[in-house]
């Protein structure tokens, strides 16, 4: 299924949406319905109002160059960075500073407690850190020993 | 910084933590008074932009992640990223770019950033008397002590007397509780063993001993039913002191914190956790400290006796200490997660009973059963990993305490053998170590015991360890006669990553109403909170008659006051207890007169029981118009100067509210109100009309003001007739969706 409106970048780096009836969006913004559950599936283009201008099915349906671009500006939206290993925790006590490895790099993230770990789904976690960054982690079976065994203390 | 020329200055600097695709990766950005310079993460090389007419730094944020934009007139020059830990010092360099580029401009002096108050440099928030900064002061991420259980010992404290006294009584009865086996030794010596040989028994030594016995087993037995009563007084002391101190704590803990947690978990911590605390106190420690006690004692008196059995004896002791503590770490963590998963249980009971009716009419009641048969599942399993440690435990140490027995055995007859000891003193041995080692069996199981309480206490610790995000001040100002002036300067607030509030700026004079409206979400029930100070600000400042409110008590700015909700809560209780709840020493005269000012009170004369009628969970039914009445005659009760009414009148019908509204109109007299309303026309007494939108206030005025304008609250109020007009229509033809035929 294609779409029926054009998407291009202007030249403060906003995102704008012509529509098959010819009106203009600027600066739509693209949010994902399910980022978690299914990023790929259903995107929505917000404009600046708050107001949905445009909405997406399947992210792989699109033309090679607007998926291109709409995975660019979500590229600079999105931060939910997931982590892939946990070198060391300070405490298994709350709050609890812990160093991992992430998609995005290494970083530390601050656990104020155990109840900011939140079970999605049977392997699922969403760890929220002391500034509202969400990590995740997609798979915990597929952690490395040490991780998941630093991890256990917290579940 | 080696790239600023000579006479430059640093004005404002910002440390990147994330490059163009939100990788980490460290950047930086600085202000100076010529320009603003930056080196892009993971780049070597820097870039420049002298300031010039034109160029614009945006900052906004988004999940997490705040950004600044460069902007002039063409486009966008740059675009930097960073972590939401980095805000303040994006905001301060904002500041200071715009200050600079200003002063660029116009050629004038920059103006100090100083106000007449002065400024946290870490975060920009006010500070407060002291010089601390109120904001940054909370945020603090050092884990709390791990030793938890040693933390018991604040609430030990006051009973350390009645402590003493149990710590002797123990030390004396562990005391004569070694005295038996000892008598054993001369018994056997002295009587047994002689006679054996030929000779008659000394009957006045025979009963010398067996009184001896008999006496140190009486005294053993006094002195321990008085260890153990006065300790367990202590225990269960202590046990209370630890709950209402936890409770009292979670009262003072901010809404912040209880948005976070879920009602089955704390009940299950303050309720069963402290019980276990109480229960490890009085029975476990106490046998531990005796067992502690009593092999000492018979450590010495076993050397006392043979330096070279007592080795022996003592021989197994570290081998057991180590096996202990190597199983000590599993079981904590174990233990720790099946109290989590106990908790989990009791959240799905806790979700489950009040949703009922939501449960049955969706018809889920299967489903929330198998919830619960899988959170019980997962409670097994946990259990299930955790006995099968404890059950190999338990065993081995038995195992352990018979090789020791035995070990002792062999040795000593051999030492029998080589005539270096009598029969009586491996009697004697063997009667204290077969007790010294059922008593290391017992203490084995300390180690579980002071897991779980360990686990317990850090739960519980979690809760006390918690500071209150809305902090009471150091050295709070004393609040003069209040009259009632609010003022909010600047105020944004963000709840996790999400902005709720931006920019909000109002002044509101005594005695004002102002209605705030907006659609829902549109940050007006978060800025009552705000006022109310069930949050801080993030940013900006509420002041009371000019007075920063996070530099007053919270109590007793709150008593200035009056809060009527949506849903009125009624405790259970009496009527009257409910409207005197801010006021509990109110006279009956008080509580009738404003009963009477609520047009409450005839109503209530018709229950029962009059005042006397128990209402709230488990007593009298009231309709919602009867219950908001309550709670109007609750806030008129307490007299406030500042009066909050957040949708008062929402949950009732069209005639209900009209009762509700003359009741409201005497609560709001003389009083500075803030009012929320959905129905734009509850709010026509007010005299400023607040349009929110999105977390910004977009129009101020009356109602006429803000018609004529034809703005956003045009919109609200075009879009609330249309909606009239059609349950209008609804309500005259309601018999036509019931006729509606089947099978559509």
């Amino acid at each position: 299924m294609g779409i029926d409106f054009q998407l291009a970048r202007d030249a403060f780096g906003r995102l704008t949406l012509t529509a098959a009836d010819g009106t203009v969006h600027q600066g739509v913004a693209p949010v994902r319905a399910f980022p978690i559950a299914a990023p790929g599936e259903g995107i929505a283009l917000v404009g600046a109002d708050g107001h949905e201008a445009g909405w997406i099915e399947r992210l792989d349906a699109l033309p090679p160059a607007q998926r291109q671009l709409l995975e660019e500006a979500l590229a600079e939206r999105e931060f939910m960075p997931e982590i892939r290993r946990l070198h060391s925790v300070s405490s298994f006590a709350t709050p609890s500073t812990w160093r991992v490895d992430t998609d995005r790099g290494e970083t530390n993230l601050v656990l104020r407690g155990e109840e900011f770990i939140r079970r999605l789904g049977p392997s699922w976690l969403l760890i929220e850190d002391s500034h509202g960054i969400h990590f995740l982690v997609r798979d915990l079976a597929a952690l490395d020993t040490t991780s998941r065994r630093l991890l256990d203390r917290f579940l | 910084m080696h790239r600023l020329h000579p006479g430059e200055t640093l004005e404002a600097g910002l440390e990147l933590d994330l490059d163009d695709t939100l990788r980490y990766a460290g950047g930086l950005l600085a202000v100076t008074d010529r320009r603003l310079l930056a080196r892009l993460p993971g780049q070597a090389g820097w870039r420049e932009w002298p300031y010039q007419a034109g160029l614009r730094l945006t900052h906004a944020d988004h999940a997490g992640v705040g950004s600044l934009e460069l902007l002039d007139a063409a486009g966008r020059l740059a675009c930097w990223r960073f972590t939401l830990g980095r805000d303040p010092a994006a905001l301060r360099l904002t500041a200071a770019f715009e200050r600079q580029l200003a002063r660029h401009l116009s050629g004038q002096p920059a103006e100090s950033p100083r106000t007449e108050e002065e400024l946290c440099l870490k975060c920009g928030a006010a500070l407060d008397t002291e010089g601390a900064c109120p904001v940054c002061a909370r945020e603090s991420d050092a884990p709390p002590s791990p030793r938890a259980l040693l933390r018991l010992g604040r609430f030990a404290r006051p009973y350390r007397w009645p402590l003493f006294w149990g710590f002797m009584l123990t030390l004396a009865s562990t005391a004569a509780a070694m005295v038996p086996p000892y008598l054993t030794m001369p018994l056997m010596d002295d009587v047994l063993i002689p006679y054996q040989n030929g000779q008659p028994i000394n009957v006045h030594q025979v009963a010398l001993l067996l009184g001896g016995l008999l006496i140190a087993s009486v005294l053993a037995w006094g002195l321990s039913w008085a260890k153990t009563y006065i300790l367990s007084l202590v225990a269960e002391h202590i046990g209370s002191d630890l709950r209402t101190t936890t409770f009292e704590h979670l009262m003072g803990l901010s809404l912040e914190y209880y948005g976070g947690k879920r009602t089955g978990d704390l009940m299950a911590r303050i309720g069963s956790e402290s019980d276990r605390i109480c229960l490890f106190l009085s029975l476990h420690v106490l046998d531990f400290a005796t067992d502690m006690l009593m092999i000492a004692m018979t450590a010495a008196i076993l050397f006392s006796i043979n330096p070279w059995l007592a080795l022996v004896t003592l021989l197994p002791l570290p081998f057991i200490a180590w096996m202990i503590q190597k199983v000590r770490n599993r079981l904590r963590a174990g233990f720790e997660k099946a109290d989590r998963i106990w908790s989990e249980i009791s959240n799905v009971l806790a979700d489950t009973i009040p949703g009922i009716r939501v449960v049955k009419a969706f018809a889920q009641e299967r489903r929330e059963a198998r919830r619960f048969r899988a959170a019980n599942a997962i409670n097994l399993t946990v259990n299930d990993r955790v006995n099968r440690v404890w059950s190999l435990f338990s065993p081995t140490v038995t195992l352990l305490t018979e090789i020791g027995l035995l070990v002792v055995w062999a040795f000593g007859i051999w030492l029998v053998s080589e005539n270096q000891i009598t029969v009586g003193v491996l009697t004697a041995f063997i009667a204290y170590i077969s007790r010294f080692y059922t008593r290391l069996d017992s203490m084995s199981r300390i180690v579980s015991t002071t897991q779980r309480a360990a686990a317990s206490a850090k739960r519980l610790f979690d809760i006390l360890d918690h500071t209150s995000s809305v902090p009471e001040p150091a050295s709070p100002i004393r609040l003069p006669a209040v009259q009632g002036r609010i003022e909010l300067s600047e105020v944004a607030f963000r709840y996790g990553s999400r902005p709720v509030l931006r920019g909000v700026d109002l002044a509101i004079a005594p005695g004002e109403m102002i209605g705030l409206v907006g659609h829902s979400g549109s940050g007006k029930t978060t800025l009552v909170n705000l006022i109310c100070r069930f949050y801080d600000v993030t940013e900006g400042a509420i002041r009371l008659d000019g007075i920063d409110i996070r530099q007053l008590a919270l109590a007793g700015y709150r008593r200035n006051i009056g809060l009527v909700l949506q849903e009125p809560f009624l405790f259970f209780g009496t009527v009257a207890d409910n409207i005197a709840y801010g006021k509990p020493d109110a006279s009956r005269e008080e509580i009738v007169a404003a009963a009477r000012a609520a047009h409450a009170h005839e109503f209530i004369l018709r229950l029962p029981h009059g005042y006397d009628s128990l209402v709230g969970e488990r007593g009298q039914g009231l309709s919602g118009g009867e219950r908001q009445r309550i709670s109007i005659a609750r806030a008129l009760l307490i007299d406030p100067r500042i009066l909050i009414l957040d949708e008062a009148t929402s949950s009732v019908d069209t005639e209900t509210e009209k009762e509700i509204q003359t009741a409201l109109d005497n609560l709001v007299r003389g009083r500075t109100t803030i009012a929320i309303a959905h129905r734009l026309s509850t709010l026509r007494k007010a005299n400023r009309l607040v349009v929110m939108e999105r977390g910004c206030i977009v129009e101020t005025g009356s109602h006429d003001e803000l018609m004529a304008s034809e703005g956003a609250y045009w919109r609200l109020y075009q879009a609330q007739a249309r909606n009239i007009d059609e349950e209008t229509e609804s309500n005259t033809a309601p018999l036509r969706v019931e006729h509606k035929p089947r099978g559509q």
